[in-house]
């Protein structure tokens, strides 16, 4: 009856659909090149922006800042997330990929897009920065390099769209879908709106660059601009809490506390998340305070309350599966006693917590309407996205990564010594890079900004030396992350394409199984808790919570404390 | 391994939620509604508010009130281009102008008096940094921003450019002298 090759992963019991397993492993390595174009502009951006070394001329800064910020916020990160679509349906639901020939289409296209839009900004005449701003004008291949990769990706969720029904109408799996594939349905959702209002924005302005168009008004673009800007971002955050479910799932068997919060967070982030583009613009002309509050609050802060609810069921289910094992001293045991040696684990827990402290609170308190007044467009806002995107997005990658090299491309990790410590250099180290930035801002040095000490001006300025410091660990912390990039690339170029098979070789055949819902749960004598404290499943993680709300109410705090400081205005 | 797999009831939205999950989504959602009361509140009693006093408007249209305020109030001129030095009279309303690559004119402007400072650009879009006291809003072409402010301190302040306006952004700045008043 099947007619379609699959082959079940003896280790994981996964079960691959051979074009699926090609289509991922293609937008896997896709990604990796990206990753390596996006490392080595910026360690040449870091070497620039570290004010003793000041590396670039000036217009080599900016552009390639300007390939720096395509690359990797939307090209790298966007060309993972399809390989991790089509493993979340075809792989985690055991059904064959649909259409595996628009799959390829799509892939195809993004390349296309890539090359296009990098050879713009190569060509020098595109040197605009990822959001290309109008009336700024670019070279027309750089929109439509963005257009051609914008379209391959929506083909992708479609391909993902379709293979969740066909799974439903073929019966692969048991029941409802899993949450980890509800979390990249969640994620796909936003990635159709997100295109569609890229469209919306960048096919009129490619007209417009090639003269079709007069004029495109400036603050429409950016409100436009950042629907596209913004809601990208939640399918980041959609996608790597996904991650961050299932490698909880693979490495301690969890399952999450309880299945209706955790999809109810994920929909909240479809529900609350188009508005929410509002919080880029609340120092913009043209719009009105109630707009402004309305939209960056009432949108953002149940989003905000969603990715509050993930940070406490995430290492909840962990510590509840812990404690089923028998971890159940003290309040910590269960942490202490993780795999803190497996990249697998201690990257997705890095990458939870410097997401939740670093990158969640500094958006959360930037996105307030007044205090933006004091963090607009310095540097402190490259310091909060390099935490949600690097820390948070881009290192979940990396340890969902080091579980799909034996799995999905069936070899041994190579260099495991350095796949160990890789998660830790590279957390870590953006964990500083973005409190210094964050540090620097504050005494408002700018992004973008080719030159802090305004040589060349005709009125200069001098920051306090404290700025200097904090840009100077900036330039360290920053190189140390790069490292910690580039071993991540190393371990995964090596592994792929030089590492020993796995196991046998990997066999393809036409049985397939269904997917099983998980064993029902067994509860403890005394109820789900008994292995708890306090009456509660999970207590260290509520503890661990408590501790992260008092340093958000602290931090919070001290920024509106410092805003009042600044010249009254109305 | 159960978040990749099916939930294991049938009615899984009926699985009562546990006492962790409950009080988190409680103590996190009181927050999430006091940080959201926070910004009308401080717009009633907190005094650094954008009005978002805005206007639609058109290069030369207000490069000719800015020019009509230069005629009128310059008091001297400083840099080797010449740069005009704007004194208006507290109150007053006050026109800059973002180009590229400078804020234009400069300004002198009396502590602890209130302006309404407009500001726009010519050209393509800037940002309006002015440092050290670190206020910052987006400059956008064709539309005329007002800010009332009132400089409470003593030092000068020079503008920044922070929106990236192409290869001389970092070379746009401009100044806001703070005098005593006479
Ligand atoms: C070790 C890794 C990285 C380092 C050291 C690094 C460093 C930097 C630096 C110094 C800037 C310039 C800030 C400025 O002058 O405005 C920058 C900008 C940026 N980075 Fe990274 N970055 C890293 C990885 C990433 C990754 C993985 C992503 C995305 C997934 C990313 C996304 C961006 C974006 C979007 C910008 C802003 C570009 C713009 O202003 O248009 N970076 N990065
Ligand atoms: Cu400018
Ligand atoms: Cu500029």
């Amino acid at each position: 009856m099947n007619k379609e090759l699959f082959r079940t992963c003896p280790e994981s019991g996964l079960q691959f659909h051979k074009p699926a397993e090609l289509l991922m492993r293609s937008n896997a390595v896709l990604a990796v090149v990206i990753l390596l174009v996006g490392g080595i502009t910026a360690l040449l951006v870091t070497l620039t922006r570290w004010p003793a070394v000041h590396l670039l001329p000036a217009d080599r800064f900016y552009q390639v800042l300007t390939l720096h910020g395509v690359n990797m916020l939307i090209f790298w990160i966007i060309t993972f997330e399809m390989a991790v679509l089509y493993f979340c349906s075809s792989t985690l639901l055991r059904c064959r990929l649909a259409t595996p020939r628009i799959a390829w289409l799509g892939f195809a296209l993004m390349l296309i897009g890539i090359v296009v839009n990098n050879a713009a900004v190569l060509n020098g005449d595109a040197s605009v920065m990822m959001t290309s701003y109008v009336p700024m004008p670019a070279n027309p291949n750089f929109y439509l390099g963005l257009i051609l990769f914008a379209v391959g990706a929506l083909l992708g969720c479609f391909v993902f769209l379709g293979t969740l029904v066909i799974a439903k109408e073929e019966k692969t799996y048991e029941g409802s879908i899993p949450l980890v594939t509800f979390g990249a349905l969640t994620a796909c959702i936003i990635a159709v709106f997100t295109i569609a209002s890229g469209a919306v924005i960048l096919i009129p302005t490619y007209l417009w660059s090639i003269g079709y168009i007069n004029n495109i008004d400036a603050a429409m673009y950016r409100l436009v601009w950042w629907a596209l800007g913004h809601s990208s971002q939640q399918i980041n955050v959609a996608a790597h809490v996904a991650v961050w479910y299932a490698i909880a799932a693979i490495v301690f068997g969890a399952r999450p506390l309880s299945e209706k919060v955790s999809r109810t967070a994920f929909f909240l982030y479809i529900a609350f998340l188009q508005i929410a583009s509002a919080h880029h613009l609340l120092v913009d002309p043209g719009l009105s305070s109630e707009w402004k509050i309305f939209n960056t609050s009432y949108a953002m802060y149940l989003a905000v309350l969603a990715s509050m609810v993930h940070g406490l069921t995430v290492p909840g289910s962990i510590e509840v599966a812990q404690r089923a094992k028998g971890f159940t001293n003290g309040l910590f045991q269960w942490l202490r006693k993780a795999p803190w040696g497996n990249p697998v684990f201690s990257g997705m827990f890095i990458s939870l917590i410097g997401f939740g402290f670093i990158g969640g609170i500094s958006g959360v308190v930037m996105g307030t309407e007044q205090i933006n007044i004091i963090i607009h467009n310095t540097i402190y806002v490259p310091g909060h996205f390099h935490a949600t995107v690097v820390i948070g997005t881009t290192l979940a990658f990396m340890s969902l990564t080091y579980f799909l090299i034996p799995v999905l491309f069936r070899k041994q990790v190579m260099l495991p010594g350095l796949a160990k410590i890789q998660p830790y250099l590279f957390g870590i180290g953006m964990m500083v890079f973005t409190m210094a930035m964050m540090g620097a801002g504050t005494l408002g040095v700018q992004r973008r900004h080719w030159d802090m000490a305004f040589t060349d001006a005709m009125i200069g300025f001098d920051y306090p030396a404290s700025a200097y410091t904090f840009m100077g660990i900036v330039g360290i912390s920053g190189v140390a992350a790069i490292l910690g990039g580039a071993s991540y690339i190393l371990v995964t170029v090596l592994s792929v394409f030089f590492g020993k098979p796995v196991g046998s070789e990997s066999s393809y055949g036409f049985t397939t199984s269904t997917l099983t819902r998980a064993e029902p749960i067994i509860v403890p004598d005394g109820g789900h808790a008994a292995a708890g404290k306090w009456g509660f499943a999970a207590p260290g993680t509520f503890l661990l919570a408590i501790f992260f709300l008092l340093v958000f109410v602290l931090y919070y705090a001290v920024n509106w404390k410092y805003l009042a400081s600044v010249w009254p205005m109305s | 391994m159960s978040a990749i797999q099916p939930p294991a009831e049938a009615v899984w939205w009926k699985q009562p939620l546990d006492r962790v999950e409950g009080t988190w989504i409680a103590i996190a959602l009181v927050w999430s509604l006091f940080m959201f009361i926070m910004m009308p509140l401080w717009h009633i009693y907190g005094k650094q508010n954008l009005s978002n006093e805005a206007y639609r408007t058109t290069p030369q249209a207000y490069m000719a009130k800015a020019q009509a305020m230069v005629n009128q109030y310059t008091v001297r001129t400083e840099t080797a281009a010449n740069l005009p030095v704007v004194r208006p009279p507290p109150g007053s309303d006050v026109y800059l102008v973002g180009r590229l690559w400078q804020w234009w004119p400069l300004l002198e402007l009396e502590q602890g008096q209130s302006y309404r400072l407009h500001i726009s650009s010519m050209d393509w879009q800037h940002g309006f940094s002015l440092q050290p006291v670190n206020i910052n809003a987006q400059i956008l072409p064709g539309y005329e921003m007002v800010l009332t402010i009132t400089p409470d301190t003593p030092a000068d302040q020079t503008i920044i450019c922070n929106e990236y306006c192409g290869l001389g952004h970092h070379n746009m700045t401009g100044k806001i002298y703070i005098v005593e008043g006479s």
